[in-house]
């Protein structure tokens, strides 16, 4: 150690020649402000041109026969603009994908968490994270030209397009969402609680079913939440696995339309600015975005409601 | 949490070679008697040659200074130290009549009988009502009115049943830190072990909790044998009437507390406790 280093001399030297970074220091929050108002009004944007144009739909489809039509007929003399067939799509597909990810994702993640040694999660939770990196146009792929001759094999009935198919891959495709967050959820649980159930003579099962995931369950639930809401939101698997069927119907083997779908369906039609048709499709933006809207806001709610106190 | 399965299997191989040429003679007055008992973490020796036999309906005491192996010595005795993946360990150790590491001698089934309160209080993020009746629920008991009972008796047991009684329902972490240790005990009473195992139960307590829980561990030795490890010599000078002195790992002294405090054997026992070291 060199004696002559006085480090009060040379902290008071830099003080002097850092007036600049000074400036610099007190302009920072200002920057990183209006760099955050641009996204909320760029939000906020989007919201009013959503809502502007629904209104305007509104005024030519009354919202009754939007929301209670069973016929959806965009196109044509007698258009036709009732939003159940896309919503009958979208709710089965969700509730198809859900069927596969919840008791995976969730099994997933009490593998994880609970039995696997510190090695293999440290193996297999970035392999998961891959899995969710996959773009979805590659899933869609996956289920039209994999899953679905599969599933023909054994349903004779399987339409070549039909939402069962998508629903399943959407499934998988959100395995990797579930199992991460409320693995996430359930390691955070500290291990003095496992502790307490082991020395009562609770097996491993036990402490996990009865302890570990009752102190995790809000994250848990607000994975399940979050994960229907992606479920609702995906486009690009249905679109391609699903065709373009606007049937109002509750059999799986069918083709049918989501929201998401009928969205990317228009856009790509060429819908001529002003029309009915092309209004139609800020009316189901608007939905989506309002189902999906409720969707977070009850992952928020269950987060807070049930987050038990330790 | 990592997997114990595979450690497992070596650990009660290595504990189990030592046991086919060692008999153990327990008499009923003993529950708990180690031989040879070593043990490992990893390279680290941090039990060595610990041989001692833990009386019956007596409240035995580990003292000393900070990582001489008192918390590895007792989590060694419900097998709660193979938590850790790293443990090695050889010897044997017999509760009772039952070999601990034989594999026929289930692990939740020796942690039945040998309950553990530990150092911070740990109850579960539920009810205490639910905290109490969790050991039960696990053993099968299902009866509400059969829980009813078990609660309001541990809760007794553990002298806190005044203090919560109208708040059954509340969750645990509402309570003082002396309360939750307390409730702790009570949990550990709702299965009736034999033995209690106690890691330090008062070192996160004020004064009057720890008076409390001092005062409780002599009520409990009526009906059970406890082992209680404190760094405090004052505590197991009080309550214990058995003391083992660990230093090291090793067990420098075990005799009756009036003994070991008053007429310590051997030098390091007298510097510890006289407060030369440690
Ligand atoms: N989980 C662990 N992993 C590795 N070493 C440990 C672990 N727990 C304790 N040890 C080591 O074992 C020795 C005894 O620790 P411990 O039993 O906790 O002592 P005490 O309870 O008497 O303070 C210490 O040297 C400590 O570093
Ligand atoms: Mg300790």
């Amino acid at each position: 150690m060199d004696k002559n280093i006085n480090v009060r001399d040379m902290i008071h030297k830099n003080k002097q020649s850092m007036n600049i970074g000074r400036v610099w220091e007190k302009m920072v929050p200002k920057v990183l402000l209006s760099i955050a108002i641009i996204s909320i009004l760029t939000t906020i944007g989007i919201l009013a041109t959503l809502t502007v144009e629904t209104i305007a739909f509104f005024r030519e489809v009354p919202i009754l026969d939007f929301f209670t039509g069973t016929k959806l007929k965009p196109l044509g003399a007698n258009a036709e603009f009732g939003v159940l067939p896309l919503l009958t799509g979208t709710i089965l597909s969700t509730i198809i994908a859900m069927f596969v990810a919840i008791p995976v994702g969730l099994m997933t993640a009490v593998y994880l968490s609970e039995y696997a040694s510190d090695k293999v999660r440290r193996t297999l939770k970035p392999l998961l994270e891959v899995l969710a990196g996959i773009p979805t146009i590659v899933y869609g792929f996956f289920a039209y030209t994999f899953v679905t001759p599969i599933l023909r094999t054994f349903i004779p009935g399987l339409d070549p397009t039909n939402i069962l198919s998508p629903g399943l891959v959407m499934g998988i495709m959100i395995i990797p969402m579930v199992a991460s967050l409320s693995e996430d959820a359930m390691s955070s649980v500290p291990s003095e609680m496992r502790q307490g159930a082991f020395a009562l003579g609770a097996t491993r099962l036990e402490t996990t079913w009865r302890v570990v995931i009752p102190a995790s369950i809000s994250g848990i639930i607000a994975s399940f939440v979050l994960a229907i809401s992606r479920a609702i939101g995906e486009t690009m698997i249905v679109t391609i696995a699903s065709g373009s069927s606007k049937n109002f119907t509750f059999d799986i083997t069918q083709s049918m339309q989501t929201m998401t779908a009928y969205i990317v369906e228009v856009t790509g039609g060429e819908a001529p600015a002003g029309s009915t048709l092309y209004y139609s499709l800020y009316a189901v933006a608007m939905t989506l975005f309002v189902f999906t809207l409720i969707m977070n806001l009850l992952a928020q709610y269950i987060s807070r409601r049930f987050r038990e106190e330790y | 949490m990592s997997t114990m399965t595979g450690k497992d299997k070596k650990f009660t191989e290595v504990a189990q070679n030592k046991e086919n040429d060692t008999t153990i003679n327990t008499s009923n007055k003993t529950v708990f008697e180690t031989k040879d008992l070593n043990l490992w973490y990893g390279e680290d020796h941090a039990l060595k040659d610990i041989n001692l036999k833990i009386p019956e309906n007596q409240v035995t005491a580990i003292i000393g200074p900070s990582g001489c192996g008192k918390s590895t010595f007792i989590k060694t005795l419900n097998r709660m130290v193979e938590m850790v993946p790293i443990v090695k360990v050889s010897g044997s150790i017999a509760y009772r009549d039952k070999r601990i590491f034989d594999p026929r001698y289930r692990v939740e089934e020796l942690r039945t009988q040998v309950g553990m309160v530990f150092q911070k209080p740990n109850p579960f993020p539920k009810s205490i009502y639910d905290n109490i009746a969790y050991g039960p629920r696990i053993h099968g008991i299902k009866n509400k009115k059969v829980l009813d009972q078990i609660v309001e008796k541990s809760l007794r047991g553990a002298a806190i049943w005044d203090e919560v009684k109208d708040r059954l329902n509340e969750n645990a972490y509402g309570l003082s830190g002396g309360q939750q240790q307390r409730i702790c005990i009570a949990r550990c009473l709702a299965i009736e072990p034999d033995v209690i195992l106690m890691d330090e139960p008062t070192s996160a307590l004020d004064p009057i909790s720890t008076l409390k829980v001092e005062e409780l561990v002599q009520e409990l030795k009526k009906d059970y044998s406890i082992i209680i490890v404190t760094h405090n010599m004052q505590q197991a000078a009080r309550i214990s009437d058995k003391t083992a002195f660990f230093l090291n790992g090793e067990v420098v002294e075990f005799s009756d507390t009036n003994e070991l405090f008053s007429n310590p054997e051997d030098k390091r026992t007298e510097d510890y406790i006289t407060g030369r070291f440690g």
